[in-house]
């Protein structure tokens, strides 16, 4: 009796959600590890979200939950968004990895995609972005820019990511001026402004009049500002910070992504992986250039987004020596993905402590 | 950049961040002197830190700002007060839920400023800031409020310990029993202690929001507070102590970017704890006289009050 009556309502019961899924819009979630503020990375990807609104319309309804702390409490609020009847669930954050997983298994008919993880599903995408290629173009610009051709680098913590963009940002530096340096400050801490605004102020004193951050405020724009130096701000568009001094910012771009990933998944042909984009993808851009530079040095700057978005600039491309001078690639060969996702090294030119 | 340069740059420094430090911290000891442990330092600090913001924007005046914030946080502080001293609730549990509040509120309260840059205090004064030599454009970022975080521990001492109200302040904190049967008012004097540390948190927060990062953003006091509390109890509740050990872990703080500036390879995990434990150390090292430091303590601090008849 019971194993007729499954029988009978299994097809019914799919029946029915297929149809839902066919007349109503797609139910989309978004979970942030911080507030959304007005710049940042978490603010980025609200952007990208707000896209998905614009371009999708009535086809999708979408959410979000800030503030979300990693672990046990990710863990509660994904299983919510996915009991809610979300369809596709964005959860932005590296410590929401194994929650996701946890939870995308509970719930094998419905699709995630995490952020800069790498550990994947079925139902579980991964996707990241190469920030470095934007850095290694930031480089380009401070290099033009800077008389003294020292860099200063506020940077969070020494993993893989952050010493991608430093590197790059320095060997795009020293491809204008081989003398170049860039000073690494660590603050260990992404969030502390009142510790980004002494390292910045340090460096400056200290000869840098470029200086640079990977961490998550505003600080360090706002700071060069008070003193007179260049700044070059990460994640968002910091202009208003640094009005006269903030040269550029690397930022984050998802919106191309989410659009056609949330499209995917309304035509049924969302499938799992992992997305690593750069320039080529529009995932990391260049925010519009302060008035303070000059025409040709913003063509230079193009040209090299240009080069690298066409595949013929590669930013980890030999040779490259590490700071002790051993050759670390060979000219004419380059990094290969796994080695620049693993990086643990500062190449020669990078002054500071891995 | 030459190294003279670069040593006055690394004493602004040190004072500037050490400055948020001895205001909060001063508060508390006052504080605590009378008996009362307030934990919601952190708490007062960001509303203080919004609430200057907001003010200073909206009336333009960063005059205005400092005394919205300490008015502010002086607020937070009447609730503590009103909670322990009249309800008898627990001082930790109270304290602890104002510091939860005060991120909470600071955060609904400064969505609408998030994005908004001023100009910061230094250059206020003197707006010719960036242009001036790098020398001069040091020293002129010692601003007023610096100053002020200089000269209060020494005032402070001497209140506490030379005045009369400052007597009668230690004496409710040591034993309020004694204090009351002499016939002073026990909870009207810890009630404007209490209202005193949080009208000096409140300053603390606005120096961070208005002057040190001219910015409003969520949880930017990102723990001083609690470096704050932390430098009550090592100083021994002494002013002048409590002020040294703030201006050490600025200095040790910003000495650690110094080094890496500078090219001195040293870990950057190390870099971070040593203002702790450097701080830890010399404040331990200065007071490990046991008798002292019981001496120190306020003996009543903590104990909640329950005048007898």
């Amino acid at each position: 009796m019971l194993s007729r009556r499954s029988l009978l309502l299994a097809p019914a019961a799919t029946l029915i959600a297929s149809q839902a899924q066919a007349a109503g819009p797609l139910k989309v979630a978004y979970v942030y590890v911080s507030p959304v503020g007005d710049a940042g990375w978490t603010f980025q990807h609200e952007l990208g979200r707000r896209a998905v609104d614009a371009a999708l319309g009535a086809a999708v309804k979408t959410s979000f939950v800030e503030n979300v702390e990693e672990g046990a409490d990710a863990e509660r609020v994904i299983r919510k968004l996915a009991t809610d009847g979300n369809d596709l669930i964005f959860t932005t954050s590296f410590g929401y990895m194994n929650p996701t997983l946890k939870v995308a298994q509970q719930f094998p008919s419905k699709k995630f995609e995490h952020a800069t993880g790498y550990k994947r599903a079925a139902n579980v995408a991964t996707y990241s972005a190469r920030f470095y290629e934007g850095r290694y173009a930031a480089g380009v610009l401070a290099g033009r820019m800077s008389k003294t051709g020292v860099f200063g680098y506020i940077a969070a913590f020494p993993i893989p990511e952050v010493l991608q963009g430093i590197n790059a940002f320095t060997l795009g530096a020293r491809s204008v001026n081989p003398k170049a340096v860039t000073k690494v400050v660590w603050t260990s801490s992404w969030f502390d402004p009142g510790k980004e605004r002494a390292a910045a102020d340090t460096l400056i004193a200290g000869g840098a009049d470029v200086v640079t951050h990977h961490t998550d405020s505003t600080a360090v724009a706002q700071a060069a500002e008070e003193k007179g130096a260049f700044s070059i701000a990460y994640n968002s568009d910091q202009s208003k910070y640094g009005p006269k001094t903030c040269l550029t910012a690397v930022t984050h771009n998802w919106n191309e992504y989410y659009i056609g990933r949330v499209k995917a998944a309304i035509a049924g042909t969302w499938k799992s992986g992992d997305v690593w984009g750069g320039v080529k993808e529009g995932m990391t851009k260049l925010a519009p250039y302060n008035a303070a530079v000059p025409e040709a040095v913003r063509k230079d700057v193009d040209g090299v987004m240009a080069a690298i978005g066409a595949g013929s600039r590669r930013p980890f491309a030999g040779p490259i020596a590490d700071q002790d001078g051993k050759t670390k690639v060979a000219a004419g060969q380059a990094l290969a993905d796994k080695d620049i996702a693993e990086m643990k090294w500062f190449v020669d030119g990078v002054q500071g402590k891995v | 950049m030459d190294d003279g340069v670069m040593l006055v740059a690394l004493l602004v420094a040190t004072l500037r961040a050490a400055a948020p430090l001895i205001l909060a911290g001063l508060g508390e000891l006052v504080c605590e002197r009378a008996g009362v442990l307030n934990l919601g330092v952190e708490g007062m600090m960001l509303v203080g830190a919004v609430v200057g913001f907001a003010a200073s924007v909206t009336t333009g005046s960063p005059v205005l700002g400092l005394l919205a914030a300490m008015a502010a946080g002086a607020a937070m502080a009447a609730v503590f007060a009103v909670l322990t001293l009249r309800l008898h609730a627990n001082q930790v549990a109270s304290g602890l839920a104002l510091t939860i509040f005060g991120i909470g509120f600071s955060a609904l309260f400064g969505a609408p400023y998030q994005s908004h840059p001023i100009t910061g205090l230094a250059t206020l004064i003197f707006p010719n800031l960036s242009g001036a030599h790098p020398l001069l454009q040091q020293l002129l970022l010692v601003d007023p409020l610096v100053w002020l975080a200089l000269a209060a521990p020494f005032a402070v001492a001497r209140f506490l310990a030379r005045s009369r109200a400052g007597l009668l302040l230690r004496a409710v904190g040591e034993s309020a029993e004694v204090a009351h049967a002499f016939g002073y008012k026990v909870v009207r004097i810890r009630g404007f202690a209490v209202l005193f540390g949080g009208a000096m948190a409140g300053l603390a927060g606005a120096y961070l929001s208005l002057a040190y990062t001219p910015m409003w953003t969520e949880n930017m006091v990102a723990g001083r507070g609690w470096i704050a509390l932390a430098l009550v109890v090592f100083s021994t509740w002494k002013p002048l102590l409590l002020a040294a050990g703030a201006i050490l872990f600025g200095f040790v703080t910003i000495a650690g970017f110094q080094a890496e500036a500078w090219g001195i390879p040293v870990a950057p995990n190390l870099l971070a704890t040593l203002p702790y434990a450097a701080t830890i150390l010399v404040l331990v090292l200065i007071s490990r006289d046991t008798l002292r430091l019981k001496l120190n303590a306020p003996a009543a601090l903590g104990k909640p009050f329950h005048p007898a008849g």
